[in-house]
């Protein structure tokens, strides 16, 4: 299995490649290494960071409790519709994020369809909130999860399920013991697709969720609000996000996963 | 000869696909402030209408996004942006063909919704906790009036967000989700049938500069242009948009 590739598919893989890599090389290149500390450890950057990373992680949790069984119910229960179903689950993975915001306040917001009743009844209302970045994270995440576990049911031997239900386990016993294990590493690596799209999650956030230090200001939003006026803190804080994605990537698909994420 | 077709079609994709062979030197690029828009279309129609042949290239945008551009080599004849500061780095970068020139004034307001449902009548207002209020991002130039703004009144505002641009803050105030946002006179404008401007007190205005730049082709034409928005017709597209003419 050592044959040469040819040429006319090297040559485009070689190019991708340099595409996808060359622009994170000048972000290291261009990176004020000597600034670094001093840019790194203004609150601003610990508080986006800690709130990305908490969001992004609650975002994940909630796309886990909702889309494992979304994924089930696309992959094995016997739904009329089921096509149509799948395809509008996929619709927020080609939206623009930015319209997603708006439908989310348009839904959610203050005077939204069920944020006006909300705010009624409860007094409480969630843009402007760490919730509504959740929320807006969530969002545009819940598809790369229900798409990734949805793989890994169909791919999954039934004969498992079948045996098990054969020897008397109920449906809810089934999924939980035989189905979800079975198809684990697949959940694993739609957590992890999800965890980093939320982590890099902008359009929706800041039109849902607006954009307030510490409280909905998320590491994207404080790259793009450092753009306008330090375009070297910019960079800074692109590297840490850079590092962080990285880092999760790598730290999950060693210790968790096994799966090649 | 495939692969040769591929490249050569990718080498055109490449360098640009503004490239028509139409363009000549008739065509004159214009970057403005977003703020100014509406007004700078209406301006390029005019020039189009009495220039035949001719052809106005707009693009608007944030001024810090625009000046970045600038400095990182994109063409353009003419700027036009919505502070001085944001200008700055264009012209550290040595970008201009000559001085700037002021060519409008923007007051800023509070924009609330339409009729005023919670009767706010200053600055003072936006530092009632009970108040949902959207501001500008200090880093941005609508933030940073807003900011000046505040500080001459004293008052120490509680912002629900810091919006990234002015037009994102009138948005919020448009559907709802604030009751109060700092924006421009010309935003209150643009959207008078849905929100109503407060005047701000003492009042705080930013400059708009405009400014030739080096990179373009087309310099007699930028010129042509920039005359226009100054002369009694450009000035009066400004004022009906809401602008001061200085």
């Amino acid at each position: 299995m050592t044959r040469r590739p040819p040429a006319v598919l090297l040559l485009p893989a070689l190019l991708a490649l340099a595409f996808l890599l060359l622009p994170l090389l000048a972000l290291l290149l261009r990176a004020p290494w000597t600034e670094l500390p001093d840019l790194l450890s203004t609150p601003v950057v610990g508080q986006a960071l800690r709130l990305s990373l908490v969001t992004a992680g609650l975002a994940t949790v909630l796309c886990v409790l909702l889309g494992v069984p979304l994924a089930w119910l696309l992959a094995r229960a016997n739904l009329p519709g089921r096509g149509l179903l799948r395809a509008l689950v996929t619709v927020p993975l080609v939206l623009p994020p930015v319209v997603g915001g708006v439908a989310l306040l348009l839904l959610l917001g203050r005077d939204g369809v069920l944020g006006r009743p909300l705010e009624a009844l409860t007094g409480l209302t969630i843009p402007f909130t760490p919730a509504a970045v959740v929320l807006a994270n969530a969002f545009v995440a819940l598809p790369f999860l229900v798409l990734a576990v949805e793989g890994a049911l169909r791919g999954a031997d039934r004969r498992y399920e079948d045996v098990a239900a054969t020897l008397g386990a109920g449906r809810w016993h089934v999924f939980r013991t035989v189905t979800v294990p079975l198809v684990a590493p697949g959940i694993a690596a739609g957590a992890v697709l999800s965890f980093a799209r939320a982590l890099g999650e902008f359009g929706a956030t800041i039109t849902f969720a607006g954009s307030f230090p510490g409280r909905t200001q998320t590491m994207p939003i404080a790259v793009y609000l450092a753009l306008e006026t330090d375009p070297d803190a910019a960079i800074a804080l692109s590297l840490v996000l850079l590092l962080v994605s990285v880092a999760v990537l790598a730290v999950l698909r060693d210790r968790w996963t096994g799966v090649r994420v | 000869m495939r692969q040769l077709a591929l490249a050569l079609a990718l080498g055109l994709v490449l360098s640009g696909c503004a490239d028509d062979p139409a363009a000549g030197s008739d065509e004159v690029v214009v970057l403005g402030a977003a703020s100014m828009a509406e007004v700078l279309e209406d301006l390029a129609d005019l020039y189009e209408q009495e220039h035949p042949g001719a052809r106005v290239v707009l693009s608007t945008g944030g001024s810090s996004g625009l000046a970045r551009q600038v400095v990182n080599g994109l063409p353009a004849d003419l700027l036009v942006l919505a502070s001085p500061g944001s200008l700055q780095p264009v012209l550290d970068a040595g970008e201009q063909r000559e001085e700037p020139v002021v060519v409008a004034r923007n007051r800023i307001e509070i924009a609330v919704r339409e009729g005023n449902p919670k009767r706010l009548s200053g600055l003072a207002d936006l530092a009632r906790p009970e108040l949902a209020v959207a501001l500008c991002a200090s880093q941005v130039p609508c933030g940073a009036a807003a900011d000046r703004a505040l500080q001459q009144a004293g008052v120490t505002a509680s912002p629900d967000t810091l919006e990234q641009d002015v037009r994102a803050v009138l948005t919020k105030v448009r559907l709802g989700e604030v009751d109060a946002g700092v924006v421009y006179a010309t935003d209150v404008r643009a959207a008078d049938d849905e929100v109503d401007g407060l005047p701000v007190e003492p009042p705080v205005t930013t400059d708009y500069p405009a400014v030739r730049l080096r990179g373009g082709s087309a310099p007699d034409a930028a010129q042509d242009l920039l005359d226009l928005l100054r002369s009694e017709r450009g000035q009066a597209l400004l004022v009906e948009a809401g602008f001061e003419v200085p």
